[in-house]
This record gives C-alpha cells, sequence and structure tokens, in this order.
C-alpha cells in the first residue's frame, strides 16, 4: 500500500477510553482514521473478531466531537448500511457503549423495516447523527422527494459485510444509491467493511464513485478502484481444521453425513457450543432430527434455516446470545451476522463448496483475534473426502476463490429510475452520467438507458399502445416525472432488490380442518413435491400432510411415521472453479493419496486400475453397457448446476445422433447419460465442442422452467408486475400464475423485450451456469480422455446410485400428464 | 388411446388431440386448446377471453404486454379454421371490462369481424361483459340451446344436466415425481361440461375449489390441456393449490 500514512493521534478522550477498557488502538483502527483525516474513500479487509466495526465508526465519532456548535438543526453525518436487519440493530447497540462511555454527544438510531412509523417520521423530521438502515430502506430514501435536502450534510456512508453483497442485484441498487447520494452530497466519503476475499480490488472498484465524466471515454484511465485506499487488518492465526472420517469409513454415495452422526455427536459433547452448517435446508432437517434421535444427554440442539418462520429463528439467535445452546444446525442463514462470542468449534456437514464461504463459516467460531478458530469438515461421501481436503489445503493456503464478473442488472435499473422520477424530476442526460459513476454500471450504454427509461414509462412495447398510460412521463423542459401520487405510492411499496419466494404457514389442523397453530413458514417449494397424506420433517418434527389452502398448509403430528424424505439434491452451491480445480489436482497425484481414509484410498486405485485416472487438466469419459441400456459418464468437476445444462445440451445432440438417449443423472462432480444405442464410438470433441453453447442453448432455456423463475423475479424488481398493493397483500402464490401467462405471450409477440433480455441473463448466470459450461467446454479441447470399459468404474458409482431417485428434465411435464392419462384409461379398461 | 368407459360415460382420444366424449347424449369434442367441438352443429364454443386484460391492467398503471388480445383471437382464428366451424360461440367475459372494446386495437377488431365472414358469431354476455360488444358483428344472447345443451357463461347451482358453462376458469393439478403441473381443465361428469378460459391472460381456480361443490353428481372427471393432446384426469389423482 502506497499510503504508509503516519498513525494519526486519536483524540485524548478516545485514547482514554481504549485505555479504560485495557485495549490499545489497532493499527487498521488508526489507518482507518487516518483515511478519514485527508478525505480518502477507504476499503477494510479484515477477518471477523478484529474490531472492524469499530474501525468503521471511529473516524466519524470524532469528526462528530470535533464538530463546532451549529444553531441549525443537522443533517445525517453517517450512513450506515447493513445487509441484515438484525445486523443493522445490533450495531445500533455495539455502538452505544463507546458513546454513552466517553459521554458523546451522538445520536445513533437504526431504521429497518421493522422500525414504527413514529420513529420513522421523527428520524425524517430530526436526522439522528449516525443512521444505520439497510439498502432497502436507502432506495426508499431515494425515492423520496425530500431526499436531495436530507442528505447534503451527509459525510460518510459505511458499507458493512460489502463482500457478501456487491456482487448481487441487492448490491447493484445500493451502489446505484450511493452514485444519487454522491450527488446530494459531493463530499460524501465512502467506506467498505470486508471479510477477507481474493481480489481486494475488485471491492474497490465497486465502492469508488468513478470517473467525473462518464460518457467521454477512457479507455487508458487510471484503475477506478485505486480512488478507494485499501486497509488491511492483521491477519490472525490460520483456523485449525479437522477432517472426521466417522468409523474410519466413507459411504460410496449420498450427502446426509447419516454415516457420522455418532461421531458427530459425541464431539458436540466435547466442546461448548458449535455451529453445525450444512448446504441445504433439507440436510439441516435431517441433520436436526438425526442428532435428536441419539441425543441421550439431553443436549440444547437447535435449528435455524430460511423457511422457519421470522419469529422462530429470533427464538433460537436470542437463546444462543444468552449462552443457552450447546449446537446450532444451520444453513447460510447464519453465514453473516451478529457476534456470538461462545461458539468454539465450526463444523461442516457434508462438503463445503467453496474456501471462501468456508472462511466466512469458520470465522463464526472464536471472535477473538489472538487465538485460532476450530473446525471439523465432515465429508458424506468420497469425493466430498477429497473436497474437503483441498478445501482445507486452500484455507491453510489463505487462498480464496476467485470472484466472478458481475455487470448491473437492468431490471433493478429501471426499479432505481423510477425511484429518481419519484424523487424529483430527472434530466436525461444529466442522470445517464450519474448512473455510470456507479460501479456495476460504468459501462451502461445509452441504448440500453433509453430502453430502460422507455421500460419505465410505457413498458417499452414494440405496440405502442400504453403510451397514453405512461407512469413517468416528459414535460416541456425536457425532464422526466412520475406522472401522479397514486403511481409514486405504488413504487414505494414494491422497492427492494429481496425477492422472498411464496410463502405458507404450516399450521396444525384443527376439528373441521379449519387451521390451528401456527408452526412455522415455509417456501412453497418446499412441500411441491408432497401429497397430502403424505410426511415431511419440518422444524425437527415430523408431520402429515393434511392440504393445503391458500395461505396455510395444514398439518398433523405424525411422530411414529418415517418421514418421505424429500429429493435429496445435494448442494444449492455449486463447487466453485477454484476448489474443483484442487480436486483435480489431489485426485491425479498417487503421491497424495498416502494422507487419504483406506477405503478413499483404494476406491482410487480400483479406479486406476478398471479405468484411468485423469490428468490434472484433462476431463475421463467413460463409456459402458449395464442391462439393456448404454452410459456415458463424465467428470468434470464443475458443479451440478452446469452439469445439468451440460447434459441437457449434450442430450439434445445425441438425440440428433440418433443415439436414441433416455435419460441423465448429474451431481456436482460428474454427469452420466443413457441411451438405446452405444457411444462409445462417437466423435467425443465434436461432441463437446463450444457451438453447444450456440442455438441449442437458446432454444432449450427460451423452453425451460428457469426461464419462467428468471421472469418472474425481474418482472416482480422492474416493477412490471407488483408484490404489495396499496391496501391489497397480494401473495406470491397468486403472482405465480400470472407471469407464467405474460412471459409466454411476451415470448411471442416481442422476443427481444427489455425484461426478456433480463431473464435470461439471470437464468444464464444463476440457474444454468451457462459461463462455467463454457469455461470448462474450453478447458477440456483435446483433454478428453477416453476410457472404454466392460463394467461400471469405481468412480462412476456413486451415480448410478443416483438414478431413479432424480427426474430426467425435458418433456418431464407432458409425460407425467400423459402417464396419468393412461393409468386412468387402464384403469376404465378393466 | 382406445375407447374407455367409466362410471361417468365413454371417452375415447380424438384424431385432433383432444378427448370426444358424450355430454348429456350429445357428441362432442374436448380440444387441447380449450375449445369446446360440437361436430353436429359444426359449433365451436370458447368461454372467458377476458379480451383487453393486459390494458385494463394498463389503465392502472401496471404495463402488462399488450399482446393478449392479438394472442387469444390468433388461437380462435386458428380453431375456427382447423374445425371448419360454421358458428362461433364465445361463452361469456369475453371481454374484460365494459371498456374494452374501446381500448381494443383496429387490428385485432377486425380479427373478430374476419371470424364473423360466413359463419355466426354468438356473444353470450358474462359478468365482466354484460351488455355484449357495441360495434361488432354477431347476436348477443343471455344464453343458447343447441340440441340437448344449454350454453350460458355462469354455471347454475346444483346439478344441470345438459349445461355448459364457463365462468370459473377451471384448472388441474397433478403431483407426482417431485414436481407439479398445474394445467387449464374441462370438467365434467357426463351431464354437465364447464370449459377453461381461452384467454391468454385468463387465470384458473382449482377444480378441486368450494367454488365447485354441488355442481356434479360425481367426481367430475378433469381433462386438462397439455401440448397438442388433451389428458383425461381422475378427479380423485388431483391435487390442491
Amino acid at each position: 500500500m502506497t499510503f504508509a500514512a503516519p498513525a494519526a493521534p486519536l483524540p485524548d478522550r478516545f485514547n482514554a477510553w481504549f485505555e479504560s477498557r485495557g485495549w490499545s488502538p489497532r493499527s487498521h483502527q488508526l489507518e482507518m482514521v487516518a483515511a478519514a483525516r485527508s478525505g480518502q474513500h477507504a476499503l477494510l479487509i479484515a477477518p471477523t473478531g478484529g474490531g472492524k466495526t469499530l474501525a468503521g465508526f471511529l473516524p466519524s465519532l470524532i469528526a462528530l466531537t470535533e464538530r463546532p456548535p451549529a444553531n441549525t438543526p443537522r443533517g445525517i453525518h453517517t450512513l450506515y448500511i447493513s445487509p441484515l436487519k438484525a445486523l443493522a440493530v445490533d450495531v445500533e447497540r455495539n455502538l452505544m457503549i463507546p458513546i454513552a462511555e466517553m459521554g458523546l454527544d451522538i445520536v445513533a438510531e437504526s431504521r429497518t423495516g421493522d422500525t414504527g412509523v413514529a420513529r420513522k417520521q421523527r428520524q425524517k423530521l430530526r436526522p439522528p447523527d449516525i443512521l444505520l438502515t439497510t439498502p432497502e430502506q436507502l432506495a426508499l430514501f431515494c425515492a423520496w422527494e425530500g431526499a436531495r435536502q436530507y442528505f447534503e450534510d451527509l459525510s460518510c456512508v459505511i458499507i458493512d459485510e460489502v463482500h457478501a453483497i456487491w456482487p448481487s442485484k441487492r448490491g447493484d441498487l445500493l451502489s446505484l444509491a450511493l452514485a444519487r447520494l454522491q450527488v446530494f452530497a459531493p463530499g460524501l466519503r465512502r467506506v467498505g467493511l470486508s471479510a477477507t476475499v481474493e481480489d481486494p480490488d475488485v471491492i474497490r472498484r465497486w465502492l469508488s464513485p468513478g470517473p467525473p465524466s462518464p460518457a467521454i471515454e477512457t479507455p487508458s484511465s487510471p484503475d477506478r478502484g485505486l480512488a478507494v485506499r485499501l486497509v488491511r487488518g492483521p491477519p490472525g492465526p490460520l483456523p485449525q481444521i479437522d477432517v472426521l472420517i466417522a468409523d474410519g469409513r466413507v459411504p460410496w454415495a449420498g450427502h446426509t453425513a447419516h454415516h457420522a452422526m455418532p461421531d458427530v455427536y459425541e464431539v458436540l459433547k466435547r466442546h461448548k457450543t458449535s455451529l453445525i452448517f450444512v448446504n441445504t435446508r433439507f440436510q439441516a432437517e435431517f441433520a436436526f432430527q438425526e442428532l435428536w434421535k441419539i441425543n441421550d444427554d439431553g443436549l440444547a440442539i437447535a435449528l435455524h434455516h430460511g423457511s422457519l418462520a421470522a419469529e422462530q429463528r429470533r427464538k433460537v439467535e436470542a437463546a444462543m446470545a444468552r449462552g443457552e445452546l450447546r449446537a446450532v444446525v444451520c444453513t447460510s442463514t447464519l453465514d453473516l451476522g451478529i457476534d456470538w462470542g461462545d461458539v468454539d468449534l465450526v463444523i461442516q456437514l457434508a462438503a463445503p463448496k467453496g474456501a471462501s464461504r468456508m472462511v466466512q463459516r469458520i470465522g463464526r467460531a472464536n471472535h477473538r483475534l489472538d487465538e485460532p478458530s476450530r473446525a471439523l469438515f465432515v465429508p458424506a461421501n468420497r469425493f466430498e473426502v477429497l473436497e474437503c481436503e483441498a478445501a482445507r489445503e486452500a484455507i491453510a493456503e489463505n487462498a480464496f476463490d476467485p470472484e466472478p464478473a458481475h455487470v448491473g442488472a437492468l431490471d433493478i435499473l429501471a426499479q432505481h429510475i423510477m425511484g429518481c422520477a419519484i424523487s424529483e424530476s430527472f434530466d436525461p442526460l444529466a442522470l445517464f452520467e450519474e448512473l455510470r459513476t456507479a460501479g456495476p454500471y460504468h459501462d451502461l450504454a445509452w441504448e440500453d438507458f433509453e430502453t430502460v427509461v422507455e421500460f419505465v414509462s410505457s413498458g417499452g412495447y414494440a405496440l405502442r399502445t400504453y403510451d397514453r398510460f405512461r407512469r413517468i412521463v416528459r414535460g416541456p423542459d425536457g425532464q422526466w416525472r412520475v406522472r401522479d401520487a397514486q403511481t409514486a405510492l405504488r413504487h414505494r411499496m414494491n422497492v427492494g432488490a429481496i425477492l422472498s419466494p411464496a410463502v405458507l404457514s404450516i399450521r396444525l389442523a384443527g376439528r373441521k380442518g379449519q387451521p390451528g397453530r401456527k408452526i412455522g413458514e415455509v417456501e412453497e417449494g418446499y412441500l411441491e413435491m408432497l401429497e397430502p397424506g403424505d410426511t415431511f420433517i419440518f422444524a425437527g418434527g415430523v408431520w402429515r400432510l393434511q392440504g393445503v389452502t391458500a395461505t396455510d398448509a395444514l398439518v398433523t403430528p405424525a411422530p411414529a411415521d418415517d418421514p418421505k424424505l424429500p429429493s435429496w439434491g445435494g448442494s444449492k452451491f455449486a463447487l466453485s472453479t477454484f476448489l474443483a480445480a484442487k480436486v483435480r489436482r489431489m485426485m491425479s497425484d498417487p503421491a497424495y493419496w498416502r494422507d487419504l481414509p483406506g477405503d478413499v484410498r483404494e476406491w482410487l486405485e480400483i479406479q486406476q486400475l478398471r479405468s484411468r485416472i485423469p490428468g490434472p487438466d484433462q476431463m475421463l469419459l467413460e463409456t459402458f453397457n449395464r442391462g439393456k441400456r448404454c452410459f456415458l459418464v463424465c467428470y468434470p468437476f464443475e458443479g451440478r448446476l452446469a452439469h445439468t445444462t451440460l447434459a441437457m445440451l449434450l442430450t439434445r445432440r445425441l438425440d440428433r445422433l440418433k443415439v436414441g438417449p433416455l435419460g441423465f443423472v448429474a451431481n456436482d462432480y460428474a454427469l452420466a447419460i443413457w441411451s438405446l444405442k452405444p457411444m462409445e464410438d462417437l466423435d467425443f470433441s465434436a461432441l463437446f465442442d463450444q457451438d453447444m453453447l450456440g442455438d441449442d442453448l437458446e432454444a432449450w432455456l427460451d423452453e425451460s422452467f428457469m426461464m419462467k423463475r428468471a421472469f418472474k423475479g425481474c418482472a416482480l424488481l422492474s416493477g412490471l408486475i407488483e408484490r404489495r398493493m396499496p391496501g391489497s397483500e397480494k401473495s406470491g402464490r397468486q403472482v405465480t400464475f400470472s407471469t407464467d401467462l405474460i412471459f409466454d405471450v411476451l415470448r411471442r409477440h416481442q422476443p427481444d423485450h427489455l425484461l426478456l433480455r433480463c431473464a435470461r441473463t439471470d437464468a444464464a448466470s444463476g440457474m444454468i451456469d451457462v459461463a462455467r459450461v463454457g469455461q470448462m467446454l474450453t478447458r477440456i479441447r483435446g483433454q478428453i480422455l477416453h476410457s472404454p470399459l466392460t463394467q461400471v468404474s469405481p468412480f462412476a458409482v456413486p451415480l448410478m446410485l443416483e438414478i431413479g431417485r432424480e427426474r430426467v428434465g425435458g418433456e418431464a411435464a407432458e409425460m407425467m400428464l400423459a402417464e396419468a392419462a393412461d393409468e386412468l384409461i387402464a384403469e376404465a379398461m378393466t | 388411446m382406445s375407447a374407455a368407459t367409466l362410471k361417468l360415460g365413454r371417452f375415447t382420444a380424438s384424431p385432433c388431440g383432444g378427448v370426444a366424449m358424450s355430454i348429456h347424449g350429445q357428441e362432442t369434442v374436448m380440444r387441447p386448446s380449450g375449445a369446446l367441438w360440437l361436430p353436429e352443429t359444426r359449433t365451436l364454443v370458447v368461454a372467458d377471453l377476458h379480451l383487453e386484460k393486459g390494458s385494463a391492467f394498463a389503465v392502472r398503471g401496471q404495463l402488462l404486454p399488450p399482446y393478449d388480445s392479438a394472442e387469444t383471437l390468433g388461437r380462435l382464428e386458428a380453431e375456427t379454421r382447423a374445425t371448419g366451424a360454421r358458428v362461433v360461440v364465445l361463452l361469456g367475459d369475453s371481454f374484460h371490462d365494459a371498456r374494452s372494446e374501446a381500448r381494443m386495437a383496429a387490428s385485432d377488431g377486425e380479427a373478430i369481424r374476419s371470424l364473423a365472414v360466413g359463419r355466426s358469431l354468438v356473444w353470450i354476455v358474462g359478468n365482466h361483459d354484460s351488455e355484449g360488444p357495441r360495434s361488432l358483428p354477431g347476436d348477443i344472447l343471455d344464453e343458447m340451446d343447441l340440441g340437448a345443451l344449454r350454453l350460458r357463461h355462469e354455471p347454475f347451482a346444483g346439478l344441470q344436466p345438459g349445461e355448459v358453462a364457463g365462468h370459473l376458469h377451471p384448472c388441474a393439478r397433478l403431483v407426482g415425481r417431485g414436481r407439479a403441473v398445474r394445467r387449464r381443465c374441462f370438467a365434467t361428469d357426463g351431464q354437465r361440461l364447464i370449459l377453461p378460459a381461452f384467454g391468454a391472460y385468463a387465470g384458473g381456480l382449482n377444480i378441486r375449489d368450494r367454488a365447485y361443490t354441488g355442481l356434479f353428481e360425481t367426481p367430475p372427471l378433469a381433462i386438462a390441456l397439455g401440448q397438442g393432446r388433451a389428458h383425461p384426469l381422475a378427479f380423485g389423482m388431483l391435487g390442491d393449490d
């Protein structure tokens, strides 16, 4: 770092406070103060427990104590943005400690969706010195007529957990709001607080307010990220990670680590408080259930995942804060969040999937800088053993998953532009320049901007029948403004970038079937595959589904029953490219196998004997016959999403080659396709040619349900469909059918419409991982290692075991209808 | 599919992908498009077009794609051509609201006028369009008798043998193999028939909803609309939403 600043001395009052606590200011805290004194934007990268939050606020606390008295009320000095409501409230509480102990004359208040109306009103009339809030609340501020005046005194904005928020649509919305604030308060200083990441420059560029004159092409301009000073906290000791091989055995297949539960339980007994991370909600329910089955000591083990009712999660968090729990089984809902000092062990049940997320999770244990965090990885199958070892190695090397590039989404831009028009009228050219100062929209093209404005105004349809219904209108002065107050109100009801799926309440069925006590909430999709009469696990109990009404799922307890397990889809997180490469390298090097558990080593050795072990850059492809079917199995190690996409596309090709593909199955490591005719003589380099990502992809994608789902999201975020209407809350379920109908009509009549473009982009990145497939096809060009076999190889076994548990995509819906009809006919004929 | 007999009557696959079945003694074909074909009188019946539903939302500031009327009329035209219908009956709620006709694009009005060329158009009124169209060709009726069938928009309460109606927008939900499929459907017990909505933006009401209580003597058969094929599904196989 070039800014080797002399540590700015703290005011006496602050020094005394540090002393009274028995602390001394850390170097990164002083450097943050120095950055503020020289008016620089700053990004602080530090592990949890390093006094990061205090480092972020310290400069503002000092500035606020040093400001001269004023006769008139002042605006907000510092705005703090957190991705979590709970975190904003928790930070407010923590911030009150130094303010109270030093007796500072500073008002700090939080404002979230839960803040009462009276307090919100007061905050608008008498702004606190420090306001702690969320990106959604900030977006609402930006769509308010008083925004410009309200923020004109703003001196500093602090974005917490910036690593978690920047590469998302919420990050897009936030960066647009920052651009707006910078216009209101040109001297505004931006501060980011981040966990350790592979490449801090990506976040610096996101955080930077961009070049002053964005409309001018500046291809060789110095990196905009350099305008943000990088401050690094002390790294802290490396975590201590063990891999648990229960009973010395590792199963062939599966994702639940069922075999390891007794060993995990023993580990829990030896620790004060453990966090047990899993990768899906189903896994969380399953692990919770299994642990309680063997909980002879009655340890306080709780459950925390996104499908549980909010109040239930709050209860668990509160019990955790009071130190009453011995373990919490949780999903990514606890990846971020408030500090719990007492956690002394983090257990990762099943595969880590990525190094960065792992570090984040492990960091939830032991929030003291000088002691190592402790973690235990529990692999659920043999491939996962390799993955766990790869993750352990990556963390020991302090290596992280590289961040994929992120370009600002146009549906979010539409939402923001609507908000701008509501706040005050805008000149298109000036707004365009403002938007391009936001990192994700740095390269926004004028044509796209115009398209989005037209969309916001009249829907952007080629058939220009809605000109008389424009939501924003252009005046004779060339300025755009909102049509009326009603339109403004409707927009404010729908601000935000979080898409909450339709939620059903799980309620006990009362007598005569009316809804009774509420047990929790689930996303609609959680129950989709169940029929009335089926049993399932939820919130740690076994229930029988009685029926579903518009808003409730009615259940009765079924404690003695064996729950019908929903399909185990493995992880929703894809194995990171970085970790996958590491796994391939470990696998290809027999010298490394010595350190692996016996049965995993044996598995690799037999694989070498019966088939082949691919080199680190090769892709192994096996063909064999089994029963009456011919199989093709390949091992790209690119994650389940990418493999599913690849399998869909390969199936289309094989169909054209008249091979008669019958079905496929994919997991995180490999995919298998089976057919009527043998495939060993195919030209594999032609089969895996990159041109697969051309027309085939387009044709398949447009038909796929992923597109419909993506379209629904874009339609909601862009304001085409409203989530909430004043006076009538629309349930997500009602929205479902209508967006599908709209999608079908729009696709046929205007396939290049803005929202279809947005949906294609979202589906290609988030839902089918096209970029990953593309990289993989490039990587394996000339590197396909074909191994024709007479029987199943050890590597292929896990996949073979998954066949039958998986459904085949494509025409499944039609097939289901046809089969149900045939069943009826068969019944009628007998 | 060969001829199959259920308690509620006899149905066979029709070459058009639809299901042929006798309703109250009258031969009918339930087409995969959601249209009903009455071969004896060469009559095509469609329900709940909800034309200009998109623009009805646009008036209130929600700018849904304005292509729904063209889409619906395009499918109706294709059905008319495919069947060679002499009579086209629009079974009510053909327009989404009383001002729909005024908002409709000129080209869509033209499409309706050409439908009326060489055949008769019958507008049965519904709750959304109780006056019927003002300037479009065709007869405007409250209800219509055709052989053993009585065509009206809203089903009357209780058993009504021979009644063919719309209004409810029936749809069926089938669960299995880890997923659920929800489709528009015809609903019939062989005595009366409720047509699915034909309009592009028309939603659906699950046939297990209590709105259907008392309409059928035996649990109705759902003829679900698939791609190029209509699928007869037993009521017992269907799920709630």
